[in-house]
């Protein structure tokens, strides 16, 4: 064996989800047994300081005050005032909006396949869904769920998403980098810096507030690039782990904030680079004061076969979520679930899926179990939001940079196309359809879908309807698209 | 052709600062004392000894090894080829070559998640072999480099059914830029022309024997950028590089890495001149831009985690002895031969919230054999805070900090010392101190940027 990889299938990878990121939620999250059962030839992570952690999170439970543990759902867990402080830069019952990407150009005739049509299996002869092999789809009898869509499909039978099923912009890039950030800026403009969301909570965020916009992919995420307001970027509410090697007690808590308020002082450096790390360690402060409630542990119980339990457990969920052994997706949506029901003051929140979808070959395989994921996730999401009766406040938007191209190519999979499917998901949406299926006998000239809903005229919705905001200012050229009624 | 400008010098003073920024951009960091001795060299020696290394490159100091001292096996143990090539960062005699491969990495980023560590590194050897070459070389290389064939599908790119995958990141990151004299026909016409390399595939070693099939190449007449032509692969390339777009992307997107992002109009032009001039050469474009006045008096750069943890070891006096640093690289957003995509790092966003942690968790680790405990302080227990802050600075090459950085550092000294007056503490609290105090130094904007 000279390869350390199991064979497999040549597959191709032009975007996206790499082993990183696997293993960076991997090992955030509880170290040691995920690490274990993810692969066993990973090194442990040497003096990684399990028992320290605990020390020193045990030192400073005694200066919390408890508040709040009826609506974290849980109450073996120290509870600190922190959440409290941060709560108060936002009214309580403050909407959230997450935006869910899809990463690589979701193929959309495959989620909502016309699977009886002869011209789509003639385009797809060995990628199209069969017949009745998934769930009809209620708004257009001529489509079908993909089977690995069920918990969507059920959803939107209990009306609780809106779908977008020929959603994209005219002129369509094919590029993933492109298009993607068209969608991230909320403009076909390749140099705008800020994200739509962004410029959104520049408008009416507040100046100490990094919780507003939540990147939860341990990164900043494109789509909350601001100008001037703080962000945050985290992996999961309980492993946001800032510790300083052979500190503790009082020593400890005032080099970390002797650290963030070196940040507050250079962050609005006149040099960039500086007022980017600077910021980084400003906002590092109030991120780990308000997270300290959620670390425990026990952050990823495992169950007795080896397998990731039920994600949601580490924080307090009623419901089940899918098991982790696919990503962290599940964890992140629970730890999300959590941190909203115990008032953190999240405005814009924003994911990416670990699979991409850019399935330029063997493309049946990572659809389905990448697209079941992903909807079981959401539908485990949905519940434990209803659960915790705040899903009145939640709006999930999954989207993905582009649909793929109709006729399949020679490598079981689809190359790069134009428009795609968009969904939105939650208690107060509309239900039903936006827009309509892009009939296969009208492609464009690259043989693609065509869009017939704009996804700029979402962002404008979302805002107007959501937010309550006038997109004006957010969304450039916002008074030249269509508004959707969005919400019931 | 009329001559352009020529490129402009730095003509300021070269000390140890200029050095200092030098070695963050165009090596991993100083060691102790290597920014004087640098800065000695004078501008064109310096630039000189870093582009024009004789022989071959020579590993100083320690072999790396794991925590329990067996050697590396990048080959088949994961996150051993990170830290194989960390270890080449911190201990290369050519320092300046292992970041032009780094370069490439973002480059032409490919990632082993599509094919191994076997290839991956097999790959790195041949940008190590490019790294200040020609650039139309390189890029014939990488466009039949097995991991980047498996990476965007060229191995399954046959005549009859093209995969636009390669076709078209070649374009849009490689050579010309996103949407940059090209179109969706020509990247299909180059689909095309790229047709014909397979492989096959062992049970045992997993894809083997990558290889051109002209009868799985499509060698019809082909339309690309108004070339009309039996084309290639290998005319694929030339045509890329001859592309009148593409002196200016490699250009900007080389100055982005070493300088920033802004490159003012005449001096990019005078650097596309010398680049067609010779032909593609990379060196010495790379000397002109390392001898630039915007090199040293343009704004700073954030330092990409994998230099500044390789710097954190050279300042330190440290080799590779923890493979800890493989999952240390994914906390602070970069694996090597795992890049996020493939266009590659995105070095305008290398720090938020999530990051910094992730640094400061790296920074654990370089500590882990200098954390002080015991019943005895090394400095001896009438050491004040001045002291204390001068002792840390020394532990980390004596580098001198901002006035800002060393003014909130000096005050938390301070604190920690304030109320400690019983014997039994005396050393306890300055071990504390002295810990928090080198933890805390390359966390710094100064340390993370350059």
């Amino acid at each position: 064996m000279t390869d350390r990889h199991p064979p497999r299938a040549p597959e191709g990878h032009c975007d996206g989800f790499s082993r990183a990121q696997a293993i960076r939620r991997v090992l955030g999250s509880g170290r040691l047994p995920v690490v274990r059962e993810w692969d066993p030839r990973m090194p442990i992570p040497a003096g990684a300081g399990i028992d320290r952690r605990r020390f020193l999170a045990g030192a400073l439970a005694g200066v919390m005050t408890v508040y709040g543990a009826e609506r974290l759902g849980v109450t073996n867990r120290m509870l600190g005032d922190g959440i409290a402080r941060a709560a108060a830069l936002q009214p309580v019952d403050s909407p959230v909006l997450v935006s869910l990407f899809m990463q690589g150009g979701l193929d959309g005739l495959s989620l909502l396949a016309p699977s009886t049509d002869p011209l789509y299996r003639q385009l797809r002869p060995t990628l199209a869904v069969a017949p009745g092999s998934g769930v009809p789809f209620r708004e257009d009898a001529s489509l079908t769920w993909h089977p690995s869509a069920a918990s969507f499909a059920q959803l939107h039978n209990a009306g609780k998403v809106t779908v977008f099923p020929g959603i994209g912009y005219t002129s369509p890039d094919m590029s993933h980098f492109t298009s993607r950030h068209y969608w991230e800026v909320g403009a076909t403009d390749a140099s705008l810096l800020t994200g739509w969301m962004g410029r959104y909570l520049d408008l009416v965020g507040n100046p100490t507030n990094p919780f507003q916009g939540l990147s939860m992919d341990g990164q900043i995420n494109p789509t909350l690039a601001t100008a001037k307001n703080p962000t945050a970027a985290i992996d999961q509410p309980n492993n946001f782990a800032v510790y300083l090697s052979g500190v503790w007690g009082d020593a400890a808590e005032w080099a970390l904030e002797s650290a963030s308020a070196l940040g507050d002082a250079q962050r609005h450096s006149r040099d960039p680079a500086i007022a980017q790390v600077a910021g980084a360690a400003s906002e590092v402060g109030i991120v780990r004061r308000t997270l300290q409630p959620f670390r425990t542990t026990n952050a990823n119980p495992t169950g007795p076969s080896g397998t990731s339990a039920n994600p949601g457990a580490a924080y307090g969920s009623s419901v089940t979520y899918p098991s982790a052994s696919s990503g962290d997706l599940p964890a992140r949506l629970a730890g999300l679930a959590a941190m909203i029901a115990a008032g953190v003051p999240l405005r814009c929140v924003a994911l990416t899926t670990d699979t991409q979808f850019d399935t330029h070959s063997g493309q049946a395989q990572t659809f389905d179990s990448g697209v079941r994921l992903v909807a079981d996730s959401l539908a485990a999401f949905q519940a434990d939001l209803e659960a915790r009766g705040v899903d009145g406040r939640v709006l999930v938007h999954v989207w993905s940079e582009f649909g793929r191209r109709a006729q399949e190519n020679g490598s079981d999979g689809t190359d790069h196309g134009a428009a795609g499917a968009s969904l939105l998901i939650g208690s107060r949406v509309n239900g039903g359809m936006i827009g309509e299926f892009a009939p296969l006998n009208q492609l464009d000239s690259n043989g693609n879908q065509q869009e017939n809903v704009d996804y700029r005229g979402l962002y404008c919705s979302l805002l107007e309807q959501w937010f309550g905001q006038d997109a004006t200012p957010v969304i450039p050229g916002a008074g030249s698209f269509p508004r959707y009624k969005l919400l019931a | 052709m009329l001559d352009p400008s020529p490129i402009a010098e730095y003509r300021g003073k070269f000390a140890e600062q200029q050095a200092t920024r030098l070695l963050w951009r165009a090596a991993f960091g100083p060691r102790p004392g290597e920014a004087e001795r640098l800065a000695g060299l004078g501008l064109a020696g310096a630039v000189a000894s870093l582009t024009r290394p004789r022989g071959v490159a020579r590993l100083i100091g320690a072999a790396p090894h794991d925590e329990h001292g067996n050697p590396l096996d990048p080959i088949n143990t994961w996150g051993d080829d990170h830290c194989w090539w960390l270890d080449r960062m911190v201990r290369s005699s050519q320092p300046l070559i292992e970041r032009m491969t780094l370069i490439w990495h973002s480059w032409f980023a490919t990632s082993e998640e599509a094919s191994s560590a076997r290839l991956m590194i097999k790959q790195n050897w041949m940008m190590r072999r490019h790294a200040l070459g020609n650039f139309h070389q390189l890029l014939l290389d990488v466009t039949v480099d097995p991991a980047m064939l498996l990476w965007l599908n060229g191995n399954t790119n046959y005549k009859g059914s093209p995969n636009e995958n390669y076709a078209r990141e070649m374009l849009e990151l490689f050579t010309l830029g996103a949407d940059r004299g090209y179109n969706q026909a020509d990247v299909h016409q180059n689909a095309r022309a790229l047709t014909g390399w397979t492989n096959d595939w062992d049970e045992g070693q997993g894809p083997v024997n990558f290889r051109f099939e002209p009868k799985l190449h499509d060698d019809g007449v082909k339309r690309i950028f108004g070339h009309r032509g039996r084309f290639d692969w290998r005319d694929s390339c030339r045509l890329a590089v001859n592309h009148p777009d593409h002196p200016s992307f490699l250009v900007r997107k080389l100055w982005g890495y070493l300088v920033g992002a802004d490159i003012p109009r005449g001096v990019a032009r005078a650097l596309e001149h010398a680049y067609v001039a010779s032909r593609h050469e990379i060196r010495p474009l790379i000397e002109a831009i390392l001898r630039h006045p915007l090199f040293y008096e343009g704004p700073r750069l954030v330092t990409p985690p994998v230099v500044w943890t390789a710097g954190m070891l050279r300042a330190s006096r440290q080799t590779i002895t923890t493979t800890s640093w493989a999952w240390i690289a994914s906390l602070t957003g970069q694996v090597l031969f795992q890049p996020p995509n493939v266009s590659g790092w995105n070095y305008a966003q290398w720090l938020d919230t999530s990051r910094w942690a992730g640094r400061l968790e790296a920074v654990d680790v370089a500590l882990q054999e200098h954390t002080l405990s015991g019943k005895t302080y090394p400095y001896g227990i009438t050491e004040n805070a001045k002291q204390a802050y001068e002792h840390a600075i020394h532990f980390w090459g004596g580098r001198p900090l901002s006035d800002t950085a060393r003014h909130n550092l000096l005050a938390l000294g301070r604190q920690i010392a304030h109320g400690q007056n019983q014997t039994w503490e005396q050393v306890e609290f300055r071990q504390l101190r002295q810990n928090a105090l080198r933890a805390l130094i390359p966390m710094t904007p100064d340390w993370m940027t350059a």
